[in-house]
């Protein structure tokens, strides 16, 4: 890798961080409504699947899905004009927190259903299959979504049809408040896909350089037509479930424990053993960092609102057909 | 004009749109090397190949929400159930994605696809398999639905659905494939959302779809030798519904008949009367009446479930009612 490269993954965790920051105290303000779920604590998972796939791989994943977007390539801007509902934003304001994609970058949202989203991966990799394109789904989904039949309805299709996709669990140890072991028959996550034959391994998701090496690999085994494949990422959440979760299920000590090992203070000591990159570089990024997310939060509020009309767009393409 | 049954025009439509475009393709349980439950993709799967009729497991959230992913790719999916009752296994892929991408993601995600689904009841499938549910479904926003009556519209509407970028839940009654009618010659379509008027007559207005439509029209034919001229509109789409000739018609007989299917709490009888009343209130003359299914689980007995589903007499009946 370059240094470039190497930077622009910290840049990004970096934005993340600073991003559901910054949408925690909006969001207490009362400018952010309805549900909302920060990605704090997961951020290498996604920065690594997301840095590995070919502009024409595909993604797709759950309601916790700011820090996918800005992997994807969507500006903070239209993210945070999302969380604002603003006509700017990645859904023009009609799908807030749970609902970001853009179609024109393979980011497929963003659905807030749990599990409801597997189905359609496996859809989109059936689109490229049929039309021979080169190109794999990604899909991801928490540990809570392996207990819903949508995810094994899935599974069992992908692998029956030799689809290309990568399922992706992010096992951050709790379903909203209920734990793994509280929820799941089989604690060790990455065994259900052993039902369905499709083969599987686990990464430690708190390490970005980890989840990437694992998932290039992996992307090339999959274009190369080996069929589905399941990784685990084992990572873990800093904050609620929502912020409307009360944290009755766990305690503090165990998310200080968690907190020392951090995505980004992992990355960054990494990084400060290269001999490469100086620690002026990175601060020069944790400062750019804060004034981006800044900027987006001025672009959000200054954003129009939908207007009335735009109530009644996108029902349908066309009403008469 | 040659005439087919509904099951054959149902096939000619969804052949000749594979044939027409190679981004169309069948997926569902049984649709391939079976030949289709009801035989409606005989000979598919040796024509066009495995590739583009795909067999699946029985797992009808993964073949609703396949057939939405594989619509986001570009392709145009014909997505089947076997049974409309299924639906309900995936009902969260219809009305909470297929209903809603298009809308929540902002007009980006376009999804044209088609759900065939086979309801209705009358062939002692008991409770579980014999349900006409298609007010449901017409409830959601972003979802068209679509139920032909006769075999000219099924194919017509059905290749304008096939053709349609939106997502359209096409219900085609059981007890109709072997129903024959004269079917247009060559290429064409029947435009979704256009009600029709089926027969004219001047003295009463019957609103109805699909098998229903052929109960109405013996109903009509009864009563014409009685001296009471009905005319029938089928509205053919329940979503959009296309009130116009619903209206246009009661605005000169003063006088409606709902005949559904369905169960009446909550039905299409409710909704069409409502929309009568609610714009063309001065020209009322009766009480609008609805016939619809008794208020049941449909029963296994044959003398029992012929009780709950609408008959000729209980239209005629309906319509003495009216009078």
């Amino acid at each position: 890798m370059e240094k470039q490269e190497y930077l622009d993954l910290y840049r990004q965790m970096v934005v993340i961080r600073r991003l559901e920051e910054r949408a925690a105290e909006l969001y207490q303000q009362g400018k952010i409504g309805g549900f909302l779920h920060l990605y704090i604590g997961q951020e290498a998972v996604s920065t690594g699947l997301i840095s590995a796939r070919e502009p024409q791989d595909r993604v797709i994943t759950a309601y916790r899905d700011h820090g996918v977007a800005i992997n994807c390539g969507i500006p903070v801007n239209m993210v945070m004009a999302e969380l604002l509902g603003k006509s700017t934003g990645t859904s023009k304001g009609k799908g807030g927190s749970m609902h970001m994609a853009d179609v024109s970058r393979n980011y497929f949202g963003g659905h807030a259903v749990v599990g409801a989203h597997l189905p359609l991966a496996a859809g989109l990799a059936l689109g490229d299959q049929y039309q021979h394109n080169d190109a794999v789904t990604i899909c991801m989904f928490g540990d809570g979504a392996t207990n819903i039949g949508f995810f094994h309805e899935a599974l069992n299709l992908s692998k029956v049809w030799n689809l290309p996709v990568l399922w992706v669990c992010e096992n951050n140890l709790y379903g909203m408040g209920t734990a793994v072991d509280r929820a799941s028959a089989v604690h060790e996550i990455r065994q259900k896909a052993c039902g369905y034959n499709i083969p599987s391994s686990c990464v430690d998701g708190m390490n970005v350089m980890e989840v990437r090496e694992a998932t290039e690999k992996i992307l090339a085994d999959i274009r190369s037509g080996k069929g589905p494949y399941f990784l685990e990422a084992e990572t873990y959440r800093y904050r609620g479930h929502s912020m409307g979760d009360p944290e009755r299920y766990r305690k503090a000590e165990e998310i200080h424990h968690y907190q020392e090992s951090d995505p980004i203070g992992i990355y960054r000591n990494f990084l400060l053993g290269l001999d490469s990159i100086t620690k002026e570089d990175l601060n020069h990024i944790d400062d750019q960092a804060l004034q981006e997310v800044e900027k987006a939060v001025e672009f959000a509020e200054s954003s129009p609102e939908p207007t009335p009309e735009d109530l009644f767009k996108d029902i349908y393409v066309s009403e008469r057909c | 004009m040659a005439r087919i049954t509904m099951r054959e025009a149902i096939s000619q439509a969804l052949w000749e749109e594979m044939e027409l475009d190679p981004r169309v393709f069948i997926m569902g349980e049984e649709v391939g090397v079976w030949g289709g439950t009801y035989a409606v993709t005989k000979g598919f799967y040796d024509h066009f190949g495995p590739e583009r009729v795909k067999d699946t497991p029985i797992s009808e959230a993964v073949i609703i929400g396949g057939a939405i992913g594989a619509a986001l790719t570009g392709l145009r999916p014909i997505a089947e159930l076997m049974t409309i009752n299924f639906a309900f296994a995936a009902m969260d892929h219809i009305v909470n994605e297929a209903a809603k991408l298009h809308y929540m993601f902002g007009g980006q995600m376009v999804l044209p696809m088609v759900i065939r689904a086979v309801g209705g009841g009358g062939r002692q499938l008991g409770a579980t398999h014999s349900q006409t549910p298609d007010a449901i479904f017409a409830h959601f926003p972003g979802l068209k639905v679509v139920s032909p009556g006769t075999p000219a519209d099924a194919k017509g509407l059905l290749k304008a659905a096939i053709r349609c970028d939106d997502p359209v839940l096409f219900i085609e009654h059981a007890t109709l494939y072997q129903a024959r009618g004269e079917v247009p010659e060559g290429d064409y379509t029947v435009p979704i959302g256009k009600s029709i008027i089926q027969r004219p007559g001047r003295d009463v207005t019957i609103v109805t779809y699909s098998k229903m439509l052929e109960i109405s029209t013996k109903a009509a034919d009864q009563l014409a030798r009685e001296s009471i001229e009905a005319e029938i509109v089928d509205l053919r789409t329940l979503r959009p519904l296309d009130m116009e000739p619903v209206l246009e018609s009661f605005k000169k007989t003063n006088r409606a008949v709902i005949v559904e299917e369905g169960w009446r709490s909550y039905g299409v009888g409710s909704e069409v009367a409502s929309r009568i009343y609610e714009e063309a209130f001065d020209y009322v003359d009766a009480p609008i009446q609805r016939v619809a299914q008794k208020e049941v689980p449909l029963p296994y007995n044959r003398d029992l479930e012929q009780m709950a589903i609408p008959k000729p007499e209980d239209v005629i009946a309906a319509v003495k009612e009216v009078i």
